[in-house]
C-alpha cells in the first residue's frame, strides 16, 4: 500500500452514527459511489462533500460509525476518494464494512486528541503510512496498529467484492 | 476453563473442537437475512461471478424498509429482488406485507437455536433472543455470504449481564434496556458478546427478550444471546420443523465483565436526542409537547406492545393536532391484533393503521417527521434526522405503555400503571 498525503477534517463528536453520515433516504436507491460521495455528512453540515478533496481524511472521536450496517457510510467516502477515516474507535460494523470496501481506517486516539486541542486542526497536511502505521503531522509522528491477517487479505484485494471473485474463480 | 455461550456456538459453526478468544475462524451461518437492500447486495454478487448461490434454502428475504414503496425507484428496488429471486430459486423470500425481517424470520421457525444468523442490518442482534447468534454484517459481505457460504469472525470476549429483582407494574422490558444502554454507553459492548441472564430475564416474554437482544446493538454489541429455556422451547414448538440441541454456557466460563442490575425501583426510562445512551427517567422530560407518536417496529411493534397501548388508550382519545402511527411488525402480528380487538382499540382512539413494515424508523417514507417536529417512538434510534427530517427535530424512545399515555396528552408524561 502505497502512502497517503491529504488535509484533514475535522468532525469533532463521539458516536457520529451512520444517519449523520449517510441519511436513511437514500439507502434504497441504487446510486454510484460518486453519487453517494454528495450525501457525505449531509445531516451533519450541508455539502460537507464540497470540503474533501481526493485523499483527504476526516478526524473524529469515538465508536465513528455507530448504528445501521449500511455500508453507504463507507463508499460515499470511496466516491470522494477519501484517503480514509482517523477515530479514537470505530463501531465493529463500520470498521468490517470500511475493510470490505477497502477504506483506510485507523485508530489513533494520540492523533485525535493532537487535533482536538487545536484551535484550528481543520485542513493540516497528514502524511499516511498504511504499512508501518504512521500519521505524519507538522512533524510529529503518531504510531498505529496496521491492518494484519484476514482482514489485511480483504482489504489488500481491494475490498470483499475482488476478493470473494478471486476465490470464486480459483474453486 | 470454561466456556462461553458465543465460543462454543462458533465451534459448532465452523466445526472446530476449540476456539479460543480472539482467534479468527471461518464460520457457516444456518441463515443469511436481507431486505429492501438484496437488490444491492444482487449486483454485488453477480459482480463476484458466482454460478449460484450457496444454498438457496438458507437465503432470507423480506421486504420491509420501503413497504409498499413510495415511488417508482423503490419499486423498482423491490422488482430487482423479487426477479433475484426467482433466478437464483430463494426459498426464504417475504413479499411486502409479510412483515419486518426481524419478526418474520423466527415467526417462520427460521431461527435456529445456538447457531450464527448473519443479517445485512445492524438489528440482526434480535435473533440472540432464541439462543442464536444474530450478527450483523454489510451488503458487501452479504453478497459474498450468498456466493460463499461462509465468513472470518474473529471469537469475541463476553459480558455476562445479570438482572434482578421484580420490577413495578409499570416497567417493560424497553424501560429495563434503555436503562442499561444508558450505563454501559454507545460503545460500551463494542465487539462483545453480551448474554442475559437472571430472574428477570428468566421471567421475561419471547417479545421482551426480542426487545432486549435488538436493541444490543446500541451498546455496540456484536451479539447478545439469551439462553433457551421454556419460554423459547414454547415459542419454537410447531414452528422450527427440525431437532435442535440448546447450548449453554460453562458455569466457569471467563467473562470480561460480570454486570448486575436490579429492577426492583427502576421507574419509566427514555432515551433522549439525539443518542441512545441518553438515558433518563421519563419523569425528567415530562411535559414536552409531541406531534407524532409511533408504535412499531423490530423493537416493539408485536402484540404484547400494541395490546399494551390498546389497555391505555381504549375508549379514549388521543390529544388533538397529534398523530399515532401505527406499524404491526408483521402480517401475524396484525391478524392476532385484529382477532383480540386491539386494532379496533387502536383506530377508535385515533390511531393511523399502517402496514407490517419498518415505516418512519429509519425516515425513508410513510410518517416522517416535519421541520420543527418532536416524536415519541417505541423504535431503536434516535439519531438526528432518523425520522427523515433534520431540521430542527426529535426522536425520543420509550416503552409502548410511555408512548400510549403519552398520546393522551400530547406530551411526554410518565406511565403510572393505572
Amino acid at each position: 500500500m502505497e502512502k497517503i498525503k491529504g488535509k484533514i477534517h475535522i468532525v469533532k463528536d463521539n458516536d457520529v452514527n451512520t444517519d449523520l453520515i449517510y441519511a436513511g433516504k437514500y439507502t434504497y436507491e441504487i446510486l454510484t459511489p460518486e453519487e453517494m460521495g454528495k450525501h457525505t455528512l449531509e445531516d451533519f453540515e450541508k455539502d460537507y462533500f464540497k470540503k474533501m478533496n481526493e485523499n483527504d481524511f476526516i478526524v473524529s472521536g469515538t465508536n465513528f460509525g455507530c448504528g445501521s450496517s449500511r455500508e453507504q457510510a463507507v463508499t460515499c467516502f470511496k466516491g470522494l476518494k477519501s484517503g480514509g477515516i482517523i477515530a479514537k474507535s470505530f463501531s465493529r460494523l463500520y470498521f468490517r464494512n470500511a475493510v470490505n470496501k477497502a477504506l483506510l481506517v485507523i485508530e489513533s486516539p494520540e492523533f485525535v486528541d493532537y487535533i482536538f486541542a487545536k484551535n484550528n486542526g481543520e485542513n493540516l497536511d497528514v502524511e499516511v503510512d498504511p504499512n508501518k502505521g504512521e500519521i505524519i503531522c507538522e512533524g510529529k509522528t503518531f504510531k498505529f496498529a496496521p491492518l494484519t491477517g484476514q482482514a489485511l487479505e480483504i482489504f489488500s484485494a481491494g475490498g470483499l467484492g475482488e476478493y470473494t471473485k478471486r476465490k470464486l474463480a480459483a474453486m | 476453563m470454561g466456556k462461553t455461550l458465543i465460543q462454543k456456538i462458533i465451534e459448532k459453526s465452523s466445526g472446530r473442537n476449540n476456539v479460543e478468544v480472539g482467534e479468527i475462524v471461518f464460520v457457516k451461518p444456518s441463515v443469511v437475512l436481507s431486505h429492501d437492500n438484496s437488490a444491492d447486495i444482487s449486483k454485488t454478487f453477480e459482480k463476484m461471478g458466482p454460478k449460484r448461490v450457496f444454498d438457496p434454502s438458507k437465503i432470507f428475504i423480506a421486504l420491509d424498509h420501503e413497504v409498499p414503496p413510495p415511488d417508482s425507484k423503490k419499486a423498482l428496488n423491490h422488482s430487482i429482488i423479487r426477479d433475484f429471486v426467482k433466478k437464483y430459486g430463494i426459498t426464504n423470500f417475504f413479499d411486502c406485507g409479510e412483515g419486518i425481517c426481524h419478526q418474520v424470520l423466527p415467526e417462520k421457525g427460521l431461527v435456529e437455536p445456538s447457531t450464527v444468523v448473519f443479517g445485512s442490518d445492524s438489528h440482526t442482534t434480535s435473533h440472540g433472543a432464541f439462543g442464536a447468534a444474530g450478527i450483523p454484517v454489510g451488503r458487501t459481505e452479504t453478497a459474498s455470504l450468498w456466493a460463499l457460504g461462509e465468513t472470518w469472525l474473529k471469537v469475541p470476549e463476553s459480558f455476562k449481564i445479570i438482572i434482578k429483582g421484580t420490577p413495578q407494574k409499570n416497567i417493560f422490558p424497553k424501560d429495563v434496556i434503555l436503562h442499561i444502554i444508558g450505563k454501559i454507553g454507545a460503545d460500551g459492548a463494542t465487539y462483545i458478546s453480551v448474554e442475559f441472564t437472571g430472574e428477570y430475564v428468566d421471567k421475561m416474554s419471547m417479545g421482551g427478550r426480542m426487545t432486549f437482544c435488538n436493541l444490543s446493538a446500541e451498546m455496540g454489541a456484536k451479539d447478545a444471546i439469551i439462553p433457551v429455556d421454556d419460554t423459547t422451547r414454547a415459542f419454537l414448538k410447531d414452528r422450527l420443523k427440525k431437532e435442535y440441541e440448546p447450548l449453554y454456557a460453562d458455569k466457569d466460563a471467563k467473562y470480561a465483565k460480570t454486570l448486575e442490575f436490579d429492577v426492583t425501583n427502576l421507574k419509566p426510562q427514555i432515551a433522549k436526542p439525539h443518542k441512545v445512551d441518553n438515558v433518563s427517567d421519563v419523569s425528567e422530560v415530562a411535559g414536552k409537547k409531541v406531534d407524532v407518536f409511533f408504535l412499531g417496529t423490530c423493537t416493539n411493534g408485536r402484540v404484547e406492545d400494541l395490546e399494551v397501548a390498546a389497555n391505555i388508550l381504549k375508549g379514549k382519545k388521543i390529544k388533538a393536532d397529534s398523530r399515532l402511527l401505527v406499524y404491526p411488525a408483521s402480517k401475524e402480528v396484525l391478524l392476532t391484533c385484529l382477532d383480540k380487538g386491539i386494532i379496533k382499540t387502536l383506530v377508535e382512539a385515533g390511531g393511523e393503521i399502517n402496514t407490517p413494515a419498518c415505516g418512519p424508523c429509519l425516515g425513508a417514507y410513510g410518517g416522517v417527521l416535519a421541520p420543527n417536529e418532536r416524536a415519541l417512538s417505541t423504535a431503536n434510534r434516535n439519531f438526528k434526522g432518523r425520522m427523515g427530517c433534520s431540521e430542527n427535530t426529535e426522536v425520543y424512545l420509550a416503552s409502548p405503555a410511555t408512548v400510549a399515555v403519552s398520546a393522551l396528552y400530547g406530551e411526554i408524561t410518565e406511565y403510572k400503571g393505572e
